[in-house]
């Protein structure tokens, strides 16, 4: 069956975007015991791309090891964070690594079900994604002793969410599979003790799994290669905001902000907000930071911002977001954000004091700590780094033409 | 509500209790196909489907209430969810939702006369390489401009 994707081109990159026929870490894997599976991926030491850099080897272990009657791999395709799209690309261009890097999961943990949770602004290629996992059943990638492993079966469905931020949260979005309210639980346990159903589930982001065939086929060593020594292998950037070419990138870790900037035809470039809303604003004389693990930890959200910017406004937009999204089981996050945006008006109005200010600040901390999940923990981020930064331009009016 | 009507949505819910399980995580699912279906999931339709899956009524209201996509009051025939995130802003979603509540005549949050049209703002939906841009039922829209916005209006059905 001749599905669209056969004739989407692709791109080129040192990692991810490099040659792979699909099925091919299938191939190798299921000829290998589990262990070596689990040795590659160590070796590669690679981290999860859902921004909380946990290691993934580590995780697949800790259900590897389990004896549970079922366990569950589950691709996180939430994507909700605001500038993020790369696993838009990955699951449109390369539905091969995503699902191929869910069967090899699948075989090294002993689940026998993969479930894909996509976001339901993606419905519109859900159908696109549906054919290519037919077509998988065809060539016996999918279905009862996989590719003639005597015992290997596994299959993949898909589930949409229903537009809410905080279910890419991964015990909410268990929540959501088991048709519940997406409201983080709290943890431990982790999933990967009581998971979907209860069971151990392993969670990861669209691009952690569509790294794991590369590591197969060309090995840990390899993939190690890329990257810095604690950020190894190469990470797909979403660059959108001011610049002549946003889109998609693919770079090894450890690139600075100034490489990535001329990269993407960026000019008079101010500031650049990377990890989304959830993420930090850093400002021009940083721009000698680099992107890993080491230094500016990110999921891939880069946003641009040039001189002739307002950052307040932009505050108040990232404050908006988090005031709907919050889904408001605890008070820290709830209330919080709410006095955060507020305040952010308030600042817009002219209507504050420097002691108001420093309160809000606190407040946030408090936030930063007190949390039931990620959201509400990094969602003063943003609060904090734009007022210290751009104090001046906020507060003096005297930054480079911005109002 | 007619009676055959429920009759129709009843026999409706049991199918896709059928199709999906009888289980609490069939649920989304559910909601999911009414919504689509019905631009709404009504009173009667969450009775009976806390009925079929053994639940209260009162969960199944509470988890529509939770998701944006999920409403209990009847939406026009067509959603259109422009996105407010900051890269479609700084790319002009402003010019945009000028345009779409004068050419509809209504607000963000409101439905047309005709029960066409519902305007709604959504958080980034991961086009923001393509600013600004917008979804109208399940179908994205990008690079947008005022008159390109108006003229997909006069596509839809
Ligand atoms: C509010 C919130 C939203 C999140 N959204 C996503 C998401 O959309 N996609 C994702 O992969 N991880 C997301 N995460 C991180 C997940 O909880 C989890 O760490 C990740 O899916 C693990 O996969 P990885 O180890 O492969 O990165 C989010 C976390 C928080 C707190
Ligand atoms: S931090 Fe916010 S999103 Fe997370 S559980 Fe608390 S209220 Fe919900
Ligand atoms: S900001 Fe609009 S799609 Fe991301």
């Amino acid at each position: 069956m001749e599905t669209k994707l056969d004739k989407i081109k692709k791109r080129t990159g040192p990692v991810l975007f490099s040659k792979y026929t699909r099925g091919d870490a299938i191939k190798k894997v299921i000829s290998i015991p589990r262990e070596d599976v689990l040795f590659e991926l160590k070796t590669s030491g690679l981290k999860g791309r859902g921004g909380a850099g946990f290691p993934t080897s580590t995780k697949w272990m800790l259900v590897a090891a389990s004896t549970a009657d079922k366990k569950f791999i589950v691709c996180n395709a939430d994507e909700g964070e605001p500038g993020t799209f790369k696993d838009r690309v990955l699951l449109m261009e390369y539905p091969e690594l995503v699902f191929d890097g869910m069967v090899v999961a699948g075989y090294t943990i002993g689940a026998k079900t993969g479930i894909v949770y996509l976001r339901g602004e993606y419905e519109y290629f859900l159908g696109q994604l549906e054919d290519y996992l037919m077509k998988m059943r065809d060539d016996n990638l999918l279905g009862k002793n996989i590719l003639g492993k005597e015992g290997f079966d596994f299959d993949i469905s898909i589930r949409l969410g229903s537009g809410a931020y905080v279910c890419g949260e991964e015990t909410a979005l268990i929540e959501s599979l088991e048709g519940h309210r997406g409201e983080p639980r709290n943890r431990p346990p982790y999933p990967v003790n009581t998971g979907y159903l209860g069971f151990p589930t392993v969670v990861n982001n669209v691009e952690t799994l569509s790294s794991v065939p590369h590591i197969m086929v060309k090995g840990g060593e390899w993939f190690k290669q890329h990257g810095t020594d604690k950020s190894t292998g190469s990470k797909l950037f979403s660059i959108s905001g001011d610049c002549e070419k946003p889109g998609v990138y693919e770079l090894p870790w450890g690139t600075s902000l100034y490489v990535l900037l001329q990269l993407v035809g960026a000019k008079n470039t101010k500031a650049v907000q990377v990890g989304g809303a959830s993420g930090v604003c850093i400002p021009k004389n940083k721009f000698d930071r680099f992107l890993a693990y080491e230094d500016i930890a990110t999921g891939g959200s880069v946003i641009i911002f040039n001189e002739s910017r307002d950052m307040l406004h932009v505050l108040e937009n990232f404050m908006e977001f988090f005031v709907e999204e919050s889904c408001g089981q605890c008070t820290p996050c709830r209330i919080g954000n709410t006095k955060l945006l507020e305040g952010v008006r308030k600042i817009k109005s002219g209507d504050y004091t420097f002691g108001y200010i420093n309160t809000l600040k606190d407040l946030g901390k408090t936030m930063q700590v007190a949390s039931k999940c990620g959201l509400g923990q990094s969602s003063p981020n943003a609060f904090i780094s734009i007022l210290e930064n751009f104090k001046d331009e906020i507060f003096f009016h005297n930054g480079n033409g911005s109002k | 509500m007619l009676v055959f009507e429920k009759n129709a949505l009843s026999e409706e819910i049991e199918l896709l209790v059928d199709k999906y399980g009888m289980d609490r995580s069939s649920l989304l699912q559910i909601l999911q196909d009414i919504q689509r279906k019905h631009n709404h999931i009504s009173d009667f339709a969450q009775q009976e489907i806390a009925r079929l899956l053994n639940i209260h009524p009162v969960e199944v209201n509470s988890v529509i209430s939770f998701y944006s996509f999920l409403h209990s009051e009847p939406q026009g025939r067509n959603t259109i969810k422009l996105c407010q995130t900051i890269s479609c802003d700084m790319a002009g979603k402003q010019n945009i939702e000028d345009a779409l509540t004068r050419e509809l005549g209504i607000s963000f949050g409101e439905t047309t006369k005709d029960k066409k049209f519902t305007l709604e703002h959504t958080n980034c939906m991961g086009m923001c390489d393509q600013g600004p841009a917008m979804l109208i039922n399940e179908k994205v829209f990008t690079r947008l401009d005022p008159e390109k916005a108006v003229n997909i209006l006069k596509e839809v059905e």
